[in-house]
């Protein structure tokens, strides 16, 4: 997912822009009407380019933030294979986020760039992501949950105008099946497990079920910013359609495993065939996502000791690149 | 930051189907070996690679955009280029 929680701040943007050529935007707007794509060398108008790098940036960023609730269970995974599974599970995450950093250094931005707006605390990424793991029960609700919500919300943008973004998210959804799925079997194993095995992935239906259902950003009643977006094909449906289809798909599933949703409010509406919700707390939503969530501080402040910390591992591979490269000159010219 | 920047790298695979090289996506590293390590780690974690190319980015020639047309639109008009241009009697079958 992780993209649509994230474009609060749409409205600031481009008032400063000079109005684009409109012979080149019409043909631009052209090619995007006719389900072609957009190429990183094309012409595309400044306010497209600069919604793409925040947006495929963001969604960079969430994947690598993202590995940090998951990694905090990896030495006390109960098995073997599970531990395996979430090893690989987080190394796939780390893909993900590298995929799309190179997506995103299309649009005329530099990895380190970027990489210096998540580090200054400056870029955004998913909320969910602020919200600790307190038990292993946690790596099956974030499977379940958190990457079913960012498959509902991915799939579309496999077919995002944008070549490179779209490609990476080819990738990533082929990828992203077997996280639900493993996470779901945790689930399926504790919930028909002893009762405090039962309890245990009960209390982790309740402490995300509010903060997944947010991942889809806020309600399209009060999100006006995604006009450009969708006239640009980059969103393909709305925050509350995603979410709406999300809740459909996952009632059953929580059905089987025998658990509650924490949502008394929940109902079936025979008429539409929907699943209702009760209310979202949004200001829970707003207050996470200004950075006062339960782990943001923790969350980027790991990220900025790991890269201070790799840096001398950064330098020494440069000094001996460029070394080697040294070396090959003067052999070629003691040759000639 | 003060860093200097690592060099990007564009990453081209093989698969198993026997088709040629294909673009799939960078990766940032100080040099060749450690390029290929990443490609390795970044876009081959599903047994899809036989084969792992990386080139550095500043060495892609690329067409430009404004060109497509120059470039590529002649061949439309050139539908002789095609089998299916040719009629070949039903009684021949196929061919
Ligand atoms: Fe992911
Ligand atoms: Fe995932």
């Amino acid at each position: 997912m992780y993209t649509q929680a994230l474009n609060a701040d749409e409205s600031q943007r481009d008032q400063t822009l000079p109005a684009p050529d409109a012979a080149k935007l019409a043909r631009f707007q052209a090619v995007i009407d006719a389900e072609d794509k957009i190429e990183p060398n094309d012409w595309m108008p400044d306010a497209y380019r600069r919604t793409l790098q925040r947006q495929i940036s963001q969604h960079a960023h969430s994947e690598i933030i993202g590995m940090q609730p998951e990694g905090n269970w990896l030495t006390r995974a109960p098995s073997l294979k599970r531990k395996a599974t979430l090893l690989a599970k987080i190394q796939d995450e780390a893909g993900h986020g590298l995929y799309l950093y190179s997506a995103a250094e299309t649009l005329g931005l530099s990895r380190e760039a970027y990489c210096d707006q998540l580090l200054s605390g400056k870029a955004k990424y998913s909320s969910i992501f602020n919200y600790p793991t307190l038990t292993w029960a946690d790596m099956g609700a974030i499977g379940w949950l958190v990457d079913g919500a960012a498959i509902m919300n991915q799939i579309p943008l496999c077919r995002c105008s944008y070549g490179p973004y779209a490609r990476a998210m080819i990738r990533i959804c082929k990828e992203e099946s077997f996280h639900q799925r493993q996470g779901y079997e945790i689930m399926v194993t504790l919930a028909h497990g002893t009762p405090a095995q039962k309890a245990m992935a009960q209390d982790a239906l309740d402490r995300f079920w509010w903060p997944v259902l947010m991942m889809f950003g806020p309600s399209d009643k009060d999100s006006m910013h995604s006009a450009d977006s969708t006239k640009w094909k980059i969103k393909r449906f709305s925050n509350d359609e995603l979410r709406q289809k999300f809740i459909d798909a996952t009632i059953p599933q929580g059905r089987y495993l025998g658990l509650t949703f924490p949502d008394p409010d929940l109902t079936f509406n025979d008429a539409t065939g929907h699943w209702e919700h009760g209310v979202i707390d949004w200001s829970e939503f707003k207050r996470v996502l200004a950075g006062d969530g339960p782990c943001n501080r923790q969350r980027l402040k790991a990220r900025q000791t790991a890269e201070a910390e790799g840096a001398w591992v950064r330098d020494a591979a440069r000094a001996y690149a460029a070394k080697r490269s040294q070396r090959q000159a003067t052999s070629q010219v003691a040759a000639e | 930051m003060t860093e200097i920047a690592t060099p990007l790298w564009e990453v081209f695979i093989r698969n198993r189907s026997g088709l040629p090289h294909k673009h799939c996506g960078s990766v940032h590293a100080a040099d060749a070996t450690m390029a290929l390590q990443a490609a390795r780690d970044v876009y081959t974690r599903r047994g899809e690679s036989v084969s792992l190319w990386v080139v550095p980015s500043s060495a892609i020639i690329a067409s430009d955009p404004v060109d497509r047309d120059v470039l590529f639109e002649p061949t439309g008009s050139k539908i002789y280029r095609h089998p299916t241009f040719y009629d070949v009697p039903d009684e021949v079958g196929h061919m």
